[in-house]
């Protein structure tokens, strides 16, 4: 592995809580690394798995889901909802041979400016330590060609 | 058309159990319209064939051909692209040439773990010996097929026309295309569209079964042999069973469910589904009953092989495709392939 390898992640914000972290990072000047490619869902709720398969299978090197803290959900409780999925998730991505350190759950409030920004930087130095995932590409052909035709038809 | 006549048939037997030919066998008395409307001239299960023969065939001269069992190793690839040439409509048949089927479940192990398991068990006396795409005897050198690091399906090989998923297909549904291709061949009926699936539904299974839903909440994941009782009126998934209903393709008139087993998703993805074992992923973990880790980790253990469980039957053709060791094997084999390629 060269020294000059740069991760991507992908980054699933929420709506009413993290992407509003994110943002407050933004104008309070706190830095992050610009690794991570943030994404808004409504809720984390919205997160379906695939979302965290496409990304991996795409190019991505880890995935961070954030979503409001436990009790704090403005849709009541679906960010427990995207703490089971992410935990099943989880099993199955070693299943595969995916490292846990890869995707990662974060609860981050409105306020929590800071601590989103100091979670990017530390997700992105351990990828950084475990190096590039480059997920086979062959496996993709069809699925990818599958999902040309979702699109197509609005259903992607 | 042949010297009778009649529009061409075949049928291939690729990497999967054979299921599939004997449900074609299935149909009954529709095997009969499929005689009188069709002259076989290749189905290497029915009647005695040569590879030669289909070769020396007119390009696109072969009507239908039905695919099934997935692509494992060189001689399926071979025949796949063989039979893509030869046939005007090539439908990848079953689960195995439409999704990997279950021998795609493979592909979360390498090459060398399936070979240990198969030679060195304690089944075989045969420790440490592995297969040899080429061996010297005396007489000259022999070849057989090579094995490949993964499964393939159909479509990931060549161009396929029609998907027509199950394991293997229902009759009734493999009646309905025969019939359908009969009446297109008179000009009575339209083909789908090219890329279709074709005898199946574009719901899931849960739309098809009787049992009755109310509010999910499950506490605890149970295996079938577990349970001592079994309610035959209400779901299984909220019974703790996991059911593979949620995200799998109608078409079969959730047979199992109704039957008391789980569906184990043999149909594939719905209509609209890129991922059928995220899908599954999420309509089991939304229902778990805890909202601490410690709770859902414990509910959680009922299912001890997630991605056995939700991607039984779709694995080789799901985004990530299986294990990732098994896909560096064969992107491995890939560049040495091209090397080979500019080296020649």
């Amino acid at each position: 592995m060269s020294d000059s390898f740069e991760p991507v992640l992908i980054g699933f914000t929420c709506n009413w809580c993290s992407y509003r972290a994110a943002d407050l990072a933004g104008t309070a000047r706190v830095k992050y690394p610009p690794n991570i490619r943030l994404l808004r869902l409504m809720c984390s709720g919205r997160l379906d798995p695939t979302f965290v398969l496409k990304a991996l299978a795409s190019g991505a090197d880890g995935v961070l889901i954030t979503g409001c803290h436990p009790g704090e959900c403005h849709y009541l409780e679906q960010n427990y909802k995207a703490l089971r999925r992410y935990l099943l998730l989880r099993r199955m991505l070693a299943q595969m041979g995916i490292e846990p350190e890869r995707v990662k759950l974060v609860w981050a409030s409105a306020a929590e400016g800071v601590k989103l920004a100091q979670e990017i930087t530390d997700m992105v130095e351990e990828i950084r330590a475990l190096g590039p995932l480059n997920w086979p590409q062959r496996h993709n052909g069809a699925a990818l060609h599958a999902d040309e035709k979702a699109v197509k038809e609005g259903t992607a | 058309m042949s010297a009778n006549g009649k529009p061409k048939f075949a049928m291939y037997w690729a990497a999967g159990c054979g299921g599939c030919e004997i449900a074609v066998l299935n149909i009954h008395e529709k095997i009969l319209d499929v005689d009188a409307n069709f002259e076989v001239v290749f189905w290497p299960v029915a009647m005695d064939a040569k590879y030669q023969d289909v070769e020396a065939m007119p390009d696109g001269s072969i009507t239908l051909t039905l695919f099934d069992g997935g692509i494992r190793n060189s001689e399926n690839e071979m025949i796949a692209r063989l039979l893509r040439r030869k046939s005007q409509i090539l439908v990848a048949f079953g689960a195995c040439a439409c999704q990997g089927g279950i021998p795609g479940l493979a592909n979360l192990s390498t090459p060398e773990s399936l070979f240990a398991a198969v030679y060195d068990g304690i089944s075989t006396d045969s420790q440490g010996v592995r297969p040899q795409a080429v061996w010297q005897v005396p007489e000259g050198e022999l070849h057989i097929p090579e094995f490949y690091p993964t499964l393939k399906t159909l479509a990931q090989v060549v161009p396929v026309d029609y998907f027509m998923p199950g394991c293997p297909p229902e009759p009734h549904q493999i009646a309905a295309v025969v019939d359908l291709v009969i009446q297109a061949l008179h000009g009575q009926a339209e083909l789908p569209p090219p890329g279709s699936t074709i005898g199946a539904g574009y719901s899931t299974v849960c739309d098809e079964c009787q049992r009755a839903r109310s509010v999910k909440h499950i506490r605890a994941f149970e295996r079938i042999q577990h349970l001592n009782h079994i309610d035959p009126a209400l779901c299984l998934l909220e019974q703790g069973l996991p059911c593979n209903g949620p995200a799998t393709r109608s078409g079969c008139g959730a047979l199992c469910p109704l039957a008391g087993a789980p569906c184990i998703g043999c149909y594939g993805p719905a209509e609209g589904v890129l991922d059928c074992g995220a899908r599954l992923l999420s309509a089991f973990a939304s229902v778990v009953d805890g909202s601490t880790p410690e709770e859902i980790e414990r509910c959680l253990d009922g299912i001890p092989d997630p991605a056995g469980q939700v991607y039984r039957f779709s694995l080789a053709n799901s985004l990530l495709g299986g294990g990732k060791a098994a896909g560096d094997d064969e992107e491995a084999e890939q560049e040495l392939s091209y090397e080979a390629a500019y080296h020649d």
